[in-house]
């Protein structure tokens, strides 16, 4: 019998499908999925034992730029989706691509459970504080006093801080990225794949169309000035004191990630037949 | 920093190079989406500069293949010093914008070739540094010539009839 032939290893672009992105030129998900390209090439992963799942939005185009398996689903519902799929097919790495209107609005209640089942997945949210494929309506994480046409007032609410409530609905991993920097994006990426349970990244990731002001950030953000904890009082009360702009992981937690307890009783066949019109 | 070998470091100017590559194609397919043709093509003319650079070192190291590439992303922090971040580029930029972007990269490339070749390494590290420090110079003043052949783009460039954003 032959010896096994050892797989090569890939390089980053072995991730790029041929589909051209449209983003707006200067996008931070164009870094994002560079970013992603990289990390998955330096876990040793191969495409077709990866599954890219999104919902709607600039960012959730994600899919259809890697060679990975993907889908591109129903607003908001990314996590839904994504959730069965691992648990289905665990031997699967399973990341999940969304913004911050589709994942902290419409699927904001997703997010909650995603974070306290602690399925192992890894959750990428591209947060440029706006809804930008819809033409830049305020969304749940823009500024209470950002102004435009669609706002002339602001919204004058109080914006969603996601890394404090993913730590009290129950993540066991929680990142902050910055598009600006593509390779310190990607090390986070890997370290939250890697990170057993549910794993949140977000990434900020400008929108130079509608928040070209947003162009600042790259000025803004710092590295988190302190070393990730597991503790989860400890990292809340640092959430809770963050301006937004430390970069790192902020919060390593212990849980044990969620595994279904029991195997898949019918087949494929059992199940089309019971679909069969 | 530590660059031990000439073989090591012409492998992270090789890497340097394909990476410059990649980025410049990368924007010249956002100018292509965007339908901003003339652009793309300079894009895609940079990308090619960057090819024959990266083609030179093969030869003048005559490898026979390519070198052991560094991981994804090696052991420095950022990318490297001639990759233009995504974020340089706008759908409405004109030539003389994209050859701003070059020049940028062009010199932080002289600054970081520089860096080695006046830091604590090997005799022909040093020399090998200096090279590529005044082929990335002759680049600096390739761009500022290019620059004087093209239009400066006038106030109000970025303007579009058709605006994506609705102002305040």
């Amino acid at each position: 019998m032959n010896a096994p032939v050892p797989a090569i290893a890939l390089q980053p672009k072995d991730f790029k499908s041929d589909y051209k992105p449209v983003w707006c030129p200067g996008c931070g998900d164009y870094s994002v999925l560079a970013a992603l390209g990289k990390a998955l090439a330096s876990l040793a992963l191969r495409p077709e034992n990866v599954a890219v799942v999104s919902g709607i939005g600039c960012s959730s185009r994600l899919p259809a730029y890697t060679t990975c398996y993907g889908f591109h689903g129903v607003h908001g519902r990314a996590l839904p989706a994504a959730t069965g799929l691992k648990a289905a097919r665990p031997d699967l790495t399973v990341i999940v691509a969304s913004g911050d209107g589709d994942g902290y609005s419409i699927g904001g209640n997703h997010f909650l459970h995603a974070c306290r089942r602690n399925v192992d997945l890894t959750y990428i949210v591209m947060d440029n504080h706006v809804y930008g494929m819809t033409k830049g309506q305020p969304s749940p994480t823009t500024e209470p006093d950002w102004r435009s046409k669609l706002a002339p007032e602001g919204t004058g609410l109080r914006e969603f801080h996601p890394l404090v409530i993913a730590l009290a609905s129950g993540a066991n991993f929680i990142a902050r990225a910055f598009s600006g920097d593509p390779n310190g994006c990607a090390r986070l990426i890997a370290e939250a794949v890697r990170h057993p349970g549910f794993s949140f990244v977000e990434v900020l990731s400008p929108c130079v169309t509608f928040r070209p002001e947003q162009r600042a950030w790259k000025e803004a953000v710092r590295p988190a000035p302190v070393e990730p904890t597991d503790d989860p009082g400890r990292a809340a009360r640092r959430l809770m004191t963050d301006d937004g702009f430390n970069i790192g992981v902020l919060y390593r937690g212990t849980r044990t990630p969620f595994a279904p307890r029991s195997a898949a009783t019918q087949s494929v066949e059992d199940l089309q037949c019971a679909f069969r019109l | 920093m530590r660059v031990p070998t000439v073989e090591e470091f012409m492998s992270r100017a090789y890497a340097i190079e394909l990476e410059a590559v990649e980025r410049y194609t990368q924007f010249a397919e956002q100018m292509e989406a965007h339908n901003n043709r003339e652009v793309a093509s300079l894009f895609r003319r940079l990308a090619e500069i960057e090819s024959l650079h990266a083609k030179k070192i093969l030869e003048e190291m005559r490898w026979a293949s390519l070198p052991a590439m560094p991981p994804p992303y090696a052991a420095d922090d950022e990318e490297g010093p001639e990759t233009a971040p995504f974020e340089a580029v706008h759908y409405l930029m004109k030539p003389w914008h994209a050859l701003e972007v070059a020049l940028r990269c062009e010199e932080k490339a002289v600054e970081y070739f520089e860096g080695i070749a006046t830091g604590d390494v090997p005799e022909r590290v040093r020399e090998a540094a200096a090279e590529m420090a005044g082929d990335e110079r002759e680049h600096v003043r390739l761009i500022r010539e290019w620059m004087k052949k093209v239009p400066q783009p006038r106030p109000g460039w970025d303007e579009d009839p058709d605006p994506p954003r609705i102002g305040d």
